[in-house]
């Protein structure tokens, strides 16, 4: 029998915007090592909740939180946590690549040098490691050298991925990763994220409906601020037990 | 018809004022670089920029002006760059958009901006000299004449007052250059604020500084009111220390105008003078300008 664990798991989670609700109690059991899909229409606060879990909305004026976030059984918005230890724990992907102007090398190397790994030879095996996960690594691996800002949109949301893979984290976020790609990147990125749970635990945001029945083991549906539904993907979108999902996935409203 | 007719006319004429005011503006332009070019390049040597002035002034060269001008930004950049640039990161990294302080601080600059020189000036005389300079003096050399009189130290630290609102808001500007994304792309990687900033803000941002700083330079290079009371001289056989008062081309332009016994006779060298500094300010503005360009084409990449 394979013991499932919760990797994250929330509890009453509400957050305001400058007093205003945008997540109305939010709680959820996330799995380890599975990829779980947020779905929803826009404004749903789907990506909002996964910004959470990292807590990169501390980075907005007037976010304010209540309620339990935990990760691996610590609560991640406790006074003592370190917000940089965190991050490095929990990497996220951007909807939009956005590599920094340096070298294809140079963006992977970044996360383990402000670790403080500065040895050559090291710097070079987590590089090509990360790549390699990434599933970039036969495209680049002549020039890694050169800027990342030559390669196209896929590639450079691959080379996010593995600047994110890099620093090791056990929890990778992706906030529609995507959603800005043509359909062929997009099936190398998805092809990639099913690979990627056998060591990491995912948790996307997506708007594309399709994309979350064809990746993810679990699928939470969000709406106006509320956690719907969440359960078995299959059974979401197969037998939803609520009629909104329901309208939600055959397409009547969002 | 006869309306319409009527109101064709109002029109032409309209559209003919606007042109012919925006036209003199370029014939400004021309008659002042034309004047001061042919009055000036006869005078433009190796021997006029190297040399000092000889025979009261009426010949040879601007050398020592030349050198105490470049002394002058370098050590007006020294303490306006580093000092500007921190306020900028304040402002763009840490300070909350709407807080109370960053207010503070963005009128505070506004403020400095506008600020006529020659008050700049006054002020320099009456803190950096008769305030700092007394107490060094009256601290260290027993009350002895040392550093609260004018001189290159003074002077450059005023014109560094008056340059700073250019360096702030010229870093602020580059800084907003960069994406909000990569910022959150290296916190998301486990990178503190501080590291943030220096290995992604600022090398994403170093030309717009390097504009913001040339722009400053060429401001500090042409400005003679600030350091009227503060340092510049007259004339000078020696070239200056940090303690010296010294000679700046500027200051020099006015010095041959109004000072000399002899106007018509140094003539020749007033034209040599303003052609050279305006050909510095010139030089400064166009790199400032690539610079800008060239950011504006990177970011719209």
């Amino acid at each position: 029998m394979i013991m499932i664990v919760d990797k994250i798991y929330t509890e009453n989670m509400f957050l305001y915007y400058s007093g205003k609700m945008a997540l109305n109690n939010i709680s959820i059991k996330i799995p380890e090592k599975k990829v779980t899909a947020f779905i929803g229409p826009s404004g749903c606060g789907k990506s909002t909740f996964l910004r959470s879990l990292n807590r990169m909305n501390d980075l907005i004026d007037g976010v304010k939180i209540e309620g339990k976030i935990i990760i691996d059984d610590i609560n991640i918005y406790d006074k003592n946590i370190d917000v940089v230890n965190l991050r490095k724990k929990v990497g996220m992907v951007f909807q939009k690549s956005n590599p920094f102007a340096k070298s294809i090398y140079e963006n992977v190397a970044y996360g383990p040098k402000i670790n403080g790994i500065s040895d050559k030879k090291q710097l070079d095996e987590i590089v090509e490691n990360a790549l390699r996960n990434a599933a970039i690594w036969d495209e680049v691996k002549d020039r890694l050298g050169n800027s990342a800002m030559g390669l196209s949109g896929g590639q450079q949301q691959r080379l996010c991925i593995a600047r994110t893979l890099a620093v090791n984290p056990e929890i990778v976020l992706m906030d529609e990763p995507a959603s800005a790609l043509d359909p062929l990147s997009t099936a190398k990125i998805e092809e990639l994220i099913v690979q990627l749970k056998e060591n990491y635990t995912i948790v996307i945001v997506t708007h594309n409906m399709q994309q979350a029945a064809r990746i993810s083991d679990n699928t939470a549906f969000f709406y106006l601020g509320e956690l719907i539904e969440y359960d078995k993907t299959k059974k979401i979108f197969i037998n939803p037990d609520k009629k909104q999902t329901e309208d939600y996935i055959t397409g009547r409203f969002g | 018809m006869i309306k319409s007719f009527k109101k064709n006319i109002k029109g032409i004429v309209i559209e003919g004022i606007t042109l012919a005011s925006a036209l003199l503006i370029i014939a400004i332009v021309i008659i002042m670089l034309t004047v001061i070019i042919i009055g000036g390049k006869d005078q433009l040597s190796w021997e006029f920029l190297t040399s000092f002035p000889t025979d009261g002034m009426t010949k040879g060269g601007i050398f020592p002006a030349i050198y105490g001008t470049a002394l002058l930004v370098i050590i007006m950049s020294i303490a306006a760059v580093p000092f500007g640039t921190i306020t900028a990161i304040y402002l763009t990294e840490y300070a909350k958009e709407n807080s109370i302080i960053a207010k503070a601080i963005r009128f505070a600059v506004r403020t400095l901006a506008v600020i006529p020189s020659i008050i700049y000036g006054l002020f320099g005389l009456g803190f950096f000299i008769k305030f700092v300079g007394a107490h060094i003096d009256g601290a260290f050399y027993g009350g002895e004449l040392k550093w609260g009189q004018p001189n290159l130290l003074w002077a450059s630290l005023t014109m560094a007052l008056l340059t700073l609102p250019v360096v702030i808001v010229s870093v602020e500007e580059a800084l907003k250059t960069v994406p909000q994304e990569l910022r959150a792309a290296s916190l998301a990687l486990g990178a503190t604020k501080w590291q943030t900033i220096q290995k992604v803000v600022i090398p994403g941002s170093l030309s717009g500084i390097m504009t913001g700083t040339i722009l400053a330079v060429s401001r500090g290079a042409g400005e003679v009111a600030p350091i009227l009371f503060t340092g510049a001289a007259y004339y000078l056989a020696t070239l200056p220390g940090l303690g010296d008062q010294f000679m700046v081309l500027g200051y020099h332009i006015y010095v041959l105008t109004t000072q000399s016994a002899n106007v018509d006779q140094t003539l020749p060298i007033q034209f040599g003078t303003t052609c050279v500094l305006l050909m510095l300010t010139f030089i400064l503005n166009m790199t400032a300008v690539i610079l800008r360009y060239r950011i504006r084409k990177k970011k719209t990449n």
